[in-house]
């Protein structure tokens, strides 16, 4: 009886999951993929996701590795305060996010005149959808980095160490190595959730075709003006995207070494 | 000659350890969590003390007064931690070879020199196995192995017998002690079993709630 309610319980919400999103692909017409990938549109929307995102991964791998690591390892008055910080972008709303950007980076912002006197305007730019993207993506990669570096035995390092290796090359063939499967599986979670990003860059960045509209800003463009057979082109090719993601994140995080 | 005189402040005691270890084997002994691990920790130059120094060979390595710290990777101190701590993404010729590596010795110098020391411990047949495929045995050959191919000026191990189940005990103590014989440096040997007392009947060192005596 209990057994029947678990599982009708759980089909419910399986089914609720899967079937929206393979009914995307139930109205895909295959002459549709053709016409909508020929829009001047939708081949600006995924070149500027594919570059924004790459862009940001690199700025997230860049300054959130040292970040991760200081957290895992350092011990340091505010830790737990800092710690608390960077996970704050994953639970403010993407809207907030991006109003606080365009308050701080904005024309009218905070730096705005001085980014002004510098000839800088960051907003409705395309460096402001890398900066929206960093913003609310980069934690997930800073929760899962900082993780990785605790898993790893500091007797390894240190028998490193004795061997000869300076802290640098110990990172690099020890701690990271041993670290790799969080590494990529954050480093996979985070570009995917800039990926989908639309709340903070409608909001920071905007939406110009060739600028700062990416391919979830265009699904929604497409869907506003009436042109449905673009916007599930496009949606179907983010779901491909995220099917890709979920895959290797299960993958890796099914090989840890021991 | 290792000459230490090392302290620390401690989060239950004062640690506090001045002696000596002529080249051969020291047996240093005394209960767990007395301060054994920290001593050789702070030779090796993993911890820092807040006063003291560490001379080994006439080559000062700490030096607080001086504001000499020499970092563990040029002091050319070998450790044999308690569980080993081989490399699991490596393979055992990967781990023997790894301080040459970080010394820059060139490829073809670094495979016959790894080559030699894998015969010497008789776990050629093994270069290629992944280390967690191992018997403790084997490992503690493989962590030997990884430190003696540097040829270190010191060797210290950390109670190296523990990890062992007890039948393979007695008879990689006879090894080791055989082997150690062979090694003329300083090598601290910690441990907490009488037994290895009685395989160094040379002189020991003796801690007990961070505090050491030096015993003939």
């Amino acid at each position: 009886m209990i057994r029947t309610a678990v599982a009708i319980a759980a089909a419910i919400l399986v089914a609720f999951i899967v079937v929206p999103l393979a009914g995307l692909f139930f109205h895909l017409q295959p002459s549709d993929i053709i016409a909508a990938l020929r829009t001047t549109a939708a081949q600006e929307a995924l070149r500027l996701s594919i570059i924004t995102t790459f862009s940001s991964l690199a700025i997230t791998l860049l300054l959130g590795t040292p970040l991760a690591y200081v957290l895992a390892r350092a011990t340091f008055p505010g830790r737990y305060l800092v710690d608390a910080v960077v996970d704050l972008p994953i639970v403010v709303p993407p809207a907030v996010a991006g109003l606080a950007l365009l308050l701080a980076f904005g024309r009218n912002g905070t730096f705005g005149p001085v980014l002004g006197a510098l000839g800088i305007s960051l907003s409705f730019s395309t460096v402001a959808v890398i900066m929206a993207q960093t913003f609310v993506a980069s934690p997930f990669y800073v929760r899962a980095a900082r993780a990785g570096f605790a898993g790893v035995d500091r007797t390894l390092e240190a028998a490193s160490a004795t061997l000869g290796m300076g802290p640098l090359r110990t990172f690099a063939y020890i701690t990271v190595p041993l670290a790799a499967p969080a590494l990529i599986g954050g480093a996979v979670l985070s570009w995917a959730r800039a990926l989908g990003e639309f709340g903070a860059t409608i909001m920071f960045a905007g939406n110009l075709q060739g600028v700062s509209q990416t391919l979830p800003l265009a699904v929604y463009l497409n869907l506003e003006s009436g042109n449905l057979p673009v916007a599930v082109v496009l949606s179907v090719i983010l779901i491909l995207f995220s099917l890709i993601v979920v895959v290797t994140v299960h993958a890796t995080a099914a090989r840890r070494p021991i | 000659m290792l000459r230490f005189d090392v302290r620390l402040q401690l989060r239950e005691f004062a640690f506090n350890a001045a002696g000596e270890a002529a080249n051969g084997v020291t047996v240093v002994e005394g209960p767990s969590g007395a301060g054994k691990t920290t001593l050789l920790r702070l030779i090796a130059g993993l911890v820092r003390p807040e006063a003291g120094s560490v001379v080994l060979d006439g080559r000062t390595l700490t030096d607080t007064a001086a504001r000499t710290f020499v970092p563990p990777a040029q002091r050319n101190i070998a450790i044999l931690f308690q569980e080993y701590a081989l490399f699991p993404h490596f393979d055992v010729a990967g781990n023997v070879g790894y301080g040459l590596r970080a010394r820059n010795i060139p490829r073809a110098e670094l495979d016959a020199r790894v080559a030699r020391e894998l015969e010497r411990f008789d776990i050629a047949t093994l270069a290629h196995a992944r280390v967690n495929e191992l018997s403790g045995g084997q490992r503690q050959r493989v962590a030997l192995a990884r430190a003696l191919v540097l040829e270190p000026a010191a060797l210290l191990l950390d109670e190296p017998l523990v990890a062992l189940d007890l039948a393979t005990r007695e008879h990689v103590r006879g090894e080791l002690a055989g082997l150690l014989r062979q090694v003329p440096i300083p090598t601290l040997f910690v441990s907490h079993d009488p037994a290895d007392r009685e395989l160094f009947p040379g002189p020991a060192l003796h801690i007990e709630r961070g505090t050491l005596t030096q015993l003939l």
